[in-house]
């Protein structure tokens, strides 16, 4: 029998009221938005762990995995896979990030029964096999190669090497040559077995099809797995190496600067007001404090961002920007002036009010297409909110004052001590 | 989808999606940088950036605060056949978005105070995504060796020197020349009515005073190639080699009938792990880590074939090179896989459906198309024509890649041989 469980009845204009709680007869749970519009099924899956669950000394085993999973199953090796999935143009994927193992899969409505099958394939019965695994080890390599000098890559790896020295947060997600060399069948094997559980699953399906057929979905394609996981404990870190300078000089034009500071976890009251904050310093606006005083203004950058990035275990403060080397250090006392000035008197009330409104309207192109939504889903979902978060999560910005805002402006920007991380040839750093 | 026209010259279209209460405004100008005067390569992408300074009526920064302020997303991209300016609103916005493009269409003001710092900002967007890239270095070196004598030879951020030397009198020069109602398409998608959009297209967009033809582009055709070329670069920031081979092919408006071929070969030489180049040299003879071929159809003038990929370790890119060109020369020898070109079909036909998910890809594709010369009844005939390709065509598509009419670019490590 297949139980649909809905909240109590909402307001024709509450989001949390398209989403179905689905539980299927086996005891999988899924968040579904039905709407036939366009005849297309978009799902959305994800194990909590992600790389923080790979070996100490082995980053890139999360990564190998899901780059395997597609790679032959069940009775199908890898070259028979793919040509079930083009036959019946199945878009099938796997990816890993720091605290999540992500799957998504997109498929015409008249395929679904096809793609739901392949799924269940690629989740219980990855066949690793050892032409596939050596090959998508070669590709993972040639990657990391083709970015060993890329500015960004370099800045970001410095800044996460320093910030969380010593935990999984400051290791490579995609590994890194000598590891990824070394990632054998074991790896992967031990990985999935202790990562892929129905304790740790979060899954978002969005499209043409009816909860009662996905119930029956959900038991085919998830019902074998075991009950647990069993995830490494991850402890949480405070970020390391404010106030620190760190350039690796590479033959460049431009200097690619990464700066930040500890942040302001989710589970913290002053999340959300830090998150408006943000928003005023760097966030993706012509009126931000960073864009106008760096670009518009000064012309130093193309690009120039702040963000609050909050993971399971961990908050930070990070933003950037690449200038040419010779303003590399005017560029950078920009920054710092802003984020003293923005710690020191928070945002005017009119910023405050701009910012709200900003983060308040753009909620809903979060919602304009399937894929989107399903992954926003299942984003909710894994940082453990409920869906009736999709409505209350307006009134939480709504509710911000200016008070509010001005004591998370001190506690996220402090003294403004950075790190900060440069790629290229900077003047005067 | 709904089209109409207004009596200045503006084209509309109107694609409705009611799943949310979101729409997507954009309006779509026919020149790019293919359209650059001589020596002012990038004119066409600078103006782009500076059609953010403001009018007479609304000062720089208004219509980004506004967008703000409703959670709208705005931004304007530059091609080699169009420019292109967009906004994301909250439905009930599509008006202010239309007034504030309408001005700007017309009221443009430029001094040289925002002229200056500007140009400094395209400078660092061209060392940022070029001149930091060895691979994207090689790619414009590549593309000036493909078009001898056509502007698709110019990078679309303009060449450094020329961008130092963009004034605000180039720029002026410029919008007036192109910035007209017969010049542009506007382009509304997601929750909207499409009369109520003609209708009020029309009061705004309307009132625009014609401005007489629409401006012509006259460009030089490429010389068809003889020779093949061959472009290296080597840097010492190269880890992984890479190579590719590009050649000049017709586009869908220089040749209707063939570019439905070489879309489809596109995606039987190199879409993906069933392809046939991917299944050859990566699976099966382990010569290279990643293949790919693409096909730039979209385009106004003859244009690009792509066939491109990374080695394994210890395969120099001559020898990548040489397999990839005898397993396309063998194309009209051995003939192709009937069940390969069917899949091929299948996948590109089911992407029209996936682009339906998303109001944007729907949008851009209508824009993209119209921009480069197609009509309507090309856009929505598309699956059916490529449903339409037979194994002929493709073995005759392949004679465009013919290794000898191709550029070759290498790029390398230094002191490593290809």
């Amino acid at each position: 029998m297949t139980e649909t469980l809905k909240t109590e009845p909402k307001p024709s204009n509450s989001r949390a009221a398209t989403v179905q709680q689905v539980v299927s007869p086996g005891g999988i749970k899924a968040w579904l938005v039905e709407d036939y519009t366009v005849p297309l099924v978009a799902l959305e899956l994800a194990f909590l762990g992600g790389a923080s669950q790979d070996p100490a000394s082995l980053p890139g085993v999360a990564t190998l995995l899901a780059g395997l999973l597609d790679e032959g199953a069940g009775p199908y090796d890898a070259e028979a896979f793919h040509r079930i999935l083009e036959e019946n143009a199945i878009e099938l994927s796997f990816s890993a990030d720091r605290d999540l193992f992500q799957g998504r899969l997109q498929t015409l409505a008249r395929n679904k029964a096809k793609a739901f099958e392949l799924l269940g394939l690629a989740i219980a019965e990855a066949r690793l096999d050892p032409e596939p695994l050596e090959r998508v080890k070669s590709q993972i390599a040639a990657g990391l190669k083709r970015e060993i000098n890329d500015p960004d890559y370099v800045a970001n790896r410095t800044f996460r090497r320093i910030a969380y020295a010593g935990h999984p947060y400051g290791a490579p997600v995609r590994g890194d040559l000598e590891t990824v060399a070394s990632l054998s069948r074991p790896h992967i094997a031990d990985f999935r077995a202790a990562n892929f559980g129905r304790d740790n699953l979060k899954i978002a399906v969005v499209g043409a099809i009816d909860a009662p057929t996905l119930a029956a979905y959900l038991d085919d394609v998830f019902g074998t797995l075991p009950q647990k996981a069993s995830l490494l404990p991850v402890p949480d870190v405070l970020f390391a190496g404010e106030g620190r300078r760190e350039v690796t000089t590479i033959d460049l034009p431009q200097s690619t600067i990464r700066f930040g500071r500890q942040g302001i976890a989710r589970s913290d009251a002053d999340f959300i007001p830090a998150t408006v904050v943000n928003h005023v310093l760097g966030g993706g606006v012509f009126s931000a404090r960073l864009f106008r005083e760096v670009r518009e203004k000064r012309g130093l950058a193309y690009s120039v961002y702040s963000q609050l990035a909050a993971q399971d275990h961990a908050a930070m403060l990070f933003g950037g920007t690449s200038t040419k080397n010779e303003r590399a250090a005017e560029s950078l006392e920009v920054i710092q002036a802003e984020i003293r000035s923005i710690a020191d008197s928070g945002p005017s009330p009119e910023e405050l009010d701009k910012a709200k409104k900003y983060l308040i309207g753009s909620y809903a192109l979060r919602f304009d297409s399937s894929t989107k939504i399903a992954a926003h889903l299942v984003r909710l979902q894994a940082e453990g909110y409920g869906v009736d978060y999709l409505d209350a999560r307006n009134k939480l910005i709504e509710a911000v004052t200016l008070e509010d805002a001005k004591r998370a402006a001190k506690r996220l920007f402090g003294d403004g001590s950075l790190l900060v991380t440069v790629a290229g040839r900077p003047v005067g750093l | 989808m709904t089209s109409a026209k207004l009596s200045n010259g503006l084209e509309i279209v109107v694609i409705p999606d009611h799943r949310a209460p979101v729409v997507t405004h954009m309006v779509w100008y026919r020149n790019g940088s293919a359209d650059d005067p001589a020596g002012k390569s990038g004119i066409a992408h600078f103006l782009e950036h500076l059609m953010f300074k403001g009018t007479k009526a609304h000062p720089a920064g208004e219509f980004s605060e506004l967008i703000a302020d409703v959670g709208g997303q705005e931004n304007a991209f530059t091609s080699n056949d169009y420019t292109a300016y967009f906004q994301r609103v909250p439905n009930e916005h599509l008006r202010t978005c239309m007034d504030y493009e309408a001005d700007r269409m017309q009221n443009l003001v430029l001094t040289d105070e925002v002229v200056a710092p500007e140009r400094d900002v395209v400078l660092e967007e061209r060392r940022m995504r070029t001149d930091s890239d060895p691979g994207d270095l090689l790619n414009e070196a590549v593309q000036s060796a493909l078009f001898t004598r056509h502007p698709y030879g110019l990078p679309v951020i303009g060449w450094p020197d020329d961008i130092a030397g963009l004034g605000r009198a180039d720029a002026l020069a410029y919008y007036e020349r192109f910035y007209t109602p017969e010049n542009a398409i506007l382009v509304v998608a997601g929750d909207v009515e499409p009369p109520a959009v003609v209708a009020l297209a029309g009061e705004v967009y309307g009132k625009i005073p014609a401005r007489g033809d629409a401006p012509q582009r006259q460009r030089v055709r490429e010389p068809r190639p003889h020779a093949h070329r061959l472009v290296t670069l080597a840097d010492e920031k190269v880890e992984q080699p890479s190579y590719q081979t590009c050649f000049l092919v017709p586009s869908y408006r220089t040749a209707p009938g063939e570019a439905e071929a070489l879309e489809v070969l596109a995606h039987y030489l190199g879409g993906g792990q069933t392809s046939l180049l991917f299944r050859t040299l990566v699976v099966e003879k382990k010569l290279a880590v990643s293949i790919g071929a693409y096909y730039g159809g979209t385009a106004l003038d003859e244009t690009r074939f792509y066939l491109y990929g990374m080695p394994a370790p210890g395969v120099s890119l001559e020898t990548l090179d040489q397999e990839v060109a005898a397993i396309v020369a063998g194309l009209a020898e051995k003939g192709v896989d009937a069940a390969d070109i069917e899949r091929a079909k299948s996948r590109l036909v089911a992407e029209t459906i996936y682009a339906q998910d998303n109001q944007v890809a729907m949008a851009q594709w209508y824009g993209a198309s119209l921009a480069t010369g197609l009509s309507l009844e090309d856009i929505q005939s598309w699956p059916e024509r490529i449903e339409a390709v037979t194994a002929d065509q493709l073995v005759k598509a392949a004679h465009w890649l013919d290794h000898q009419r191709g550029v070759t670019g290498f790029l390398l490590p230094v002191g490593r041989a290809a």
